[in-house]
């Protein structure tokens, strides 16, 4: 006890010891992921579930509405270089095509705006990031979709 | 000699002087956040039986090489979960992993398991992963009674109906290669709904509306990206992944 030096916690030196006393005291590392007043609260509602299952069901008819519109577009009668106003036109002329045209359009662009949704979700570190990159792309999403729609409706074929 | 022998061809004096040790590089990421700030990588040259375990090899160093390596273990037989860790890139337990399955040509990377804070060396803070499987309510709860006044019996098909996920050991090695759960661990985690599973699933429980409820959250089992991660991470071979998968179904098939 007497050779021995005792620091206040009653531990003595150690060899090789560290370099911080209880002046100097080694770096506090907080848990990045302990549940703070910053965390967000839990959800309620069954919004993810609803998304999950949009996914899976919107992929299944999106695979037949893109094949088919990319056989028509590209494959059948000519292929690509068929394609010109008229070729629209006669096309939107008819309502089954409309439709096809205007449900491809939703789908795909709610499809695709999930889909980056959940790429924020996963890779954006930053709740700021995560609120402008969504902003962003919710902007977006509905502005191609409104506008896609608003042609589909109001196409006139006679325009000059 | 019509009868199948093990013969040895080599005399009986050089087979006992062949050593069954080689020389193995063990390269650890070690982290002292009292001397530094980094993380940094060191070489550990052992000499080692190719049959034993990457923890004998770990046991080697801290008792006679460097004694300030730190890692956890506590049975060393593949029960407890205490020393799951990133081996050659991929999480295991060190005391299954043995040393001539994972090429000892080369050497040997050893990492703590990533997504958890780093406290030194192999050791991680299991708290966030202790928290989420908290969260799931891992305990029995029963609707009339919680008296156990007699025994709770339940029939070998709904036994058979959750054992899979009964043979979670809590290591951490399926929720800390989960990506998700690398970015902000938030996410509920593979080892949290395994444990939810077990109880979901169980006849004699009660309470699977609860657990599915908190599953349906943000962060829940809609975060899973099926990426089979936490599968082939798996010490005990359950099928996560699949676990998962059924608690969504769970969830769909009660919803709607």
């Amino acid at each position: 006890m007497s050779t021995t030096e005792t620091t206040a916690s009653g531990i003595g030196p150690v060899e090789g010891g560290s370099v911080h006393t209880v002046d100097n005291p080694a770096p506090y590392i907080e848990a990045p992921r302990k549940r703070t007043g910053r965390t967000p609260r839990s959800t309620r509602g069954n919004f993810e579930m609803y998304g999950w299952l949009f996914m899976r069901l919107s992929g299944i008819v999106l695979v037949v509405l893109v094949i088919g519109h990319l056989l028509i577009q590209l494959v059948l009668d000519g292929g690509v270089s068929k394609i010109g106003f008229a070729f629209v036109a006669g096309r939107w002329a008819s309502p089954w095509w409309q439709v096809w045209d205007l449900a491809m359009l939703w789908l795909a662009m709610l499809h695709g705006c999930n889909g980056l949704r959940t790429v924020i979700n996963d890779y954006a570190e930053r709740a700021n990031t995560r609120l402008w990159l969504k902003a962003l792309l919710y902007t977006a999403t509905v502005f191609t979709i409104l506008l896609g729609t608003l042609v589909i409706f109001t196409f006139d074929p006679n325009i000059r | 000699m019509a009868t199948p022998v093990l013969e040895k061809t080599e005399p009986a004096g050089s087979a006992s002087a062949a050593s069954p040790y080689i020389t193995v590089t063990f390269r650890i990421r070690r982290f002292n956040p009292e001397v530094s700030a980094e993380a940094t990588w060191q070489d550990f040259q052992i000499e080692i039986d190719p049959k034993e375990r990457v923890l004998d090899g770990l046991h080697k160093i801290k008792w006679d090489l460097d004694g300030s390596l730190t890692f956890r273990r506590s049975c060393a037989h593949g029960i407890c979960g205490s020393d799951a860790m990133r081996i050659n890139g991929k999480n295991r337990l060190a005391c299954k992993t043995l040393i001539k399955d994972i090429n000892p040509e080369k050497p040997i990377t050893i990492e703590p398991i990533k997504g958890l804070t780093v406290l030194k060396d192999l050791v991680v803070d299991m708290e966030p992963f202790f928290q989420a499987y908290r969260d799931v309510m891992p305990f029995l709860i029963t609707k009339d009674t919680n008296e156990p006044t007699r025994e709770r019996l339940q029939s070998p098909e709904d036994r058979e109906r959750f054992d899979d996920t009964t043979k979670c050991i809590l290591c951490a090695a399926c929720t800390t290669s989960c990506p998700v759960f690398w970015n902000d661990g938030q996410y509920f985690g593979p080892a949290a709904i395994v444990n939810a599973h077990r109880f979901i699933f169980d006849s004699r429980d009660d309470a699977a509306e609860q657990r599915l409820e908190i599953l349906n959250d943000k962060d829940g089992v809609w975060r899973c990206r099926t990426t089979f991660n936490c599968t082939d991470a798996c010490p005990r071979g359950i099928e996560v992944t699949k676990a998962i998968a059924e608690v969504k179904r769970a969830l769909i098939t009660r919803r709607l």
